[in-house]
């Protein structure tokens, strides 16, 4: 390991050590933070496929309920009818924070404009009542699991970049400065024998 | 913050999307709808983006993985799902883990 390019003088040993001791401390806190991360993050994942997995499948559900409604309605009169919301979903999109990580936070709620459906039940066959609902129901958990993924997400960076700061402090830095110091160690002692030596002689 | 949610896809899936108060964007295809999610990513938060625009547009969905917003969601195209999301998630967890903890395939 290569050391550092210093001369071996006691204010430089003094320096390094501090430094050593920086580097140690901060180690310990990043492998903890990662540790903890990494904890999290396995939770998340957990939640993330299980909200996948009821997502995809009630979304199949309505998709494929909508595609019967779409045949049996002529192209023109669907566009019109599903072109005014039924309901105004609002989605509240703050921002929490786990482990420094700033992750999104949404709350849907929706707000329904009438009871009944944007358009008169003549026109429309009632699969597409169905669908509608089902899609309106589904909404907030698909911004559920838009939330967890971007969560997994953010934290899967964060967790990969932690590793790279624990690792060049692990691999690098520390035994940098260690090999340092006790370079600086050995030279100091050197210097102090010759010089001693050199006492004994003149004497 | 209020949020605005949108949605990217073909025309007839997402339809029913349109009457559940949800914007809607149609696409032709896939260069086509990254034009349209990068107008989206400006005034929606969360976007919804059906599997057959999402997979060509992969790399570019990256860009988004900095900030918290605007959220990106791959939703399946109408019919069964293909894997792709799990997929999707497999990725993110051997980045930041490099084991499987959830599939153990």
């Amino acid at each position: 390991m290569a050391r550092l390019n210093v001369n071996p003088t006691r204010m430089e040993l003094k320096k390094l050590k501090g430094r050593l001791e920086t580097a140690v401390n901060g180690h310990k806190l990043l492998k903890d933070k990662s540790d903890e991360m990494i904890r999290r993050f396995s939770l998340l994942l957990r939640e993330n496929k299980r909200l996948r997995d009821e997502v995809e499948k009630d979304l199949a559900d309505t998709l494929r309920q909508f595609s019967v409604a779409r045949s049996v309605t002529p192209a023109y009169s669907a566009e019109t009818a599903f072109s005014m919301p039924s309901v105004a979903i609002e989605a509240d999109c703050n921002t929490e924070s786990i482990m420094g990580v700033k992750v999104p936070r949404i709350d849907v709620s929706e707000s329904r404009r009438s009871d009944s459906l944007p358009y008169a039940y003549s026109e429309i066959t009632s699969e597409a009542d169905y669908s509608v609902a089902a899609a309106v129901s589904l909404l907030p958990k698909m911004a559920k699991l838009a939330q967890v993924e971007k969560s997994v997400r953010l934290l899967a960076n964060e967790i990969e970049r932690n590793k790279r700061r624990v690792n060049a402090l692990e691999y690098i830095m520390i035994p940098q400065l260690e090999e340092t110091i006790k370079y600086i160690r050995d030279k100091l002692d050197e210097n102090e024998r010759a010089s001693l030596v050199r006492l004994m002689k003149v004497k | 913050m209020t949020g605005k949610m949108a949605i990217v896809g073909d025309g007839d899936s997402i339809m029913v999307f349109k009457a559940a108060g949800v914007a809607t964007f149609a696409a032709s295809d896939a260069r086509n709808a990254r034009e349209l999610i990068r107008k989206a990513a400006r005034d929606y938060q969360i976007i919804f983006v059906t599997e057959e625009f999402y997979r060509p547009n992969e790399e570019y969905m990256k860009r988004f993985d900095e900030e918290p917003y605007p959220v990106v969601l791959m939703i399946p195209s109408a019919g069964e799902s293909t894997g792709y999301g799990d997929d999707l998630l497999k990725s993110e967890m051997e980045r930041a883990l490099g084991v499987d903890i959830l599939f153990n395939k």
